[in-house]
């Protein structure tokens, strides 16, 4: 762009978690740096940034996307959930409270991702087996935990939402 | 509008090659235009003994379709494209025109009867994959054309394929793959596709591997004859994922195992198919 140019800002329309949101965003906005910077919810994470660990997965209407590879713009129109939209009226989503009790987490960077991941799985798969789970979440990556209570979770969470 | 941008614009579907590329450096177009919004660009459909799919569908609209599972190499590239979130947003269409060497869709596709169907100021026309991809990310497709659909004729009765590929991990591209797709008439094999993915800069199709089978019934000495003509015409670099040598290997190996998944599925066997991992 020459020197002095100024950045045409397009924009852009949606609901997070339920509340709208309306910004003027550059065309080049990832719809992470958008969630984290434009809307202040920061709890989705950018990890590699280059489409591979899923530190930034949200959904985007009802189906896990990375963040991080869509620009704000494209979201015009779409909801998004958040981990921030997880939680209802101060009590944990079963899913959260199932990475808790399981211990399927541990420094939790990776954890807002996976969660979105599960969240997915379990609205299409309630009673999901171990093989449906690695297939669900093999696009979030975790450096702590070894995974082997990732997938405890996630069982668990199945189980306390159909008890829910 | 693309006429109107010119040769610096570029199409944006799916995003899921093209982000990461923009990200790299490695392209950097003056202008994104993106294909999202436009309507009926995404379907599946059975027509004239051919399934058609919209340039703009997702790679997971492809792995949940029933229709798409009457033809099993699609059922197993579709499943097994990186991750869930990629194959929420990645496009059949867009995996075509990006023409990436490691791409899956350009080696499952060539094994099968494919026409891609595109749009330009031009009007309409239709090209046949096999000479759609002309070289690493380089299709015949003008700046102002793009892909509006991709036709695949589904294969006669007697007929089974698979697609495999074998990943380090599901987000990252595979380091070699493989589609098959056999024709039978009894113990008899009577027509081959074989087809070898990133170990070239384009898919490569296989002519000696299948002339290998060709009118042949198959045995362990015909198949692994297949797999040593595939190691032959595979032309992989060395890189990250590995030397050439262990490409080759790979490749003849994913073949082998390819032959097998398909001929059980030519004789009526249900097989899951799945892609492996490291």
């Amino acid at each position: 762009m020459p020197e002095g140019a100024t950045v045409q800002k397009i924009a852009v329309q949606v609901k997070v978690n339920g509340k709208s949101y309306s910004r003027e965003v550059e065309a080049r906005m990832l719809l992470v740096e958008f969630l984290r910077e434009a809307c202040d919810l920061t709890g989705t994470h950018v990890g590699c940034d280059t489409t591979y660990c899923g530190a930034c997965t949200v959904l985007l209407n009802n189906l896990a996307v990375k963040s991080c590879t869509m620009f704000a713009v494209q979201a015009d129109g779409s909801e998004i959930t958040t981990v921030e939209g997880l939680e209802k009226d101060g009590q944990l989503h079963p899913i959260q409270k199932a990475f808790g009790d399981a211990y399927g987490l541990q420094c939790g960077y990776c954890t807002p991702g996976l969660m979105l991941s599960t969240f997915q799985l379990l609205a299409e798969n309630p009673e999901p087996d171990e093989k449906e789970i690695r297939k669900a979440i093999a696009g979030n990556t975790c450096r702590c935990t070894g995974y082997m209570n990732i997938f405890k979770a996630v069982q668990l969470a199945g189980q306390n939402m159909k008890g829910a | 509008m693309l006429g109107q941008l010119g040769e610096g614009a570029k199409l944006l579907a799916g995003g899921q090659s093209l982000i990461p590329l923009l990200k790299l450096r490695f392209a950097s177009p003056a202008h994104l235009v993106d294909l999202n919004f436009i309507t009926d660009t995404s379907f599946i459909k059975e027509e004239g003994g051919a399934l058609r799919f919209g340039a703009m569908t997702r790679h997971a609209e492809i792995e949940h379709s029933d229709l798409a599972r009457k033809i099993s190499v699609l059922h197993d590239c579709a499943a097994g494209i990186a991750d869930v979130q990629v194959r929420n947003r990645g496009t059949i269409g867009g995996s075509l025109a990006e023409a990436d060497p490691s791409g899956d869709w350009a080696n499952a596709l060539i094994t099968l009867d494919t026409t891609v169907h595109c749009l330009g100021p031009n009007g309409a026309r239709k090209v046949a994959l096999k000479d759609f991809i002309l070289d690493a990310y380089t299709t015949v497709l003008g700046h102002d054309e793009l892909v509006t659909e991709v036709e695949v004729e589904i294969p006669p009765k007697g007929s089974g394929g698979a697609y495999i590929a074998f990943k380090r991990a599901a987000p990252v591209y595979p380091t070699a793959s493989t589609a098959v797709q056999l024709t039978m008439d009894g113990e008899v094999c009577k027509d081959a596709a074989i087809a070898l993915g990133c170990v070239g800069l384009t898919a490569i199709r296989a002519s000696e591997a299948e002339a290998a089978l060709r009118g042949k019934s198959l045995n362990d000495t015909t198949i692994t004859a297949a797999a040593e003509a595939a190691r032959a015409a595979a032309d992989p670099h060395p890189d990250m994922r590995g030397s050439a040598d262990y490409k080759r290997e790979l490749a003849a190996a994913l073949v082998k195992r390819a032959i097998h998944i398909a001929l059980r599925r030519a004789r009526g066997e249900q097989v899951e198919g799945t892609h492996l991992y490291a």
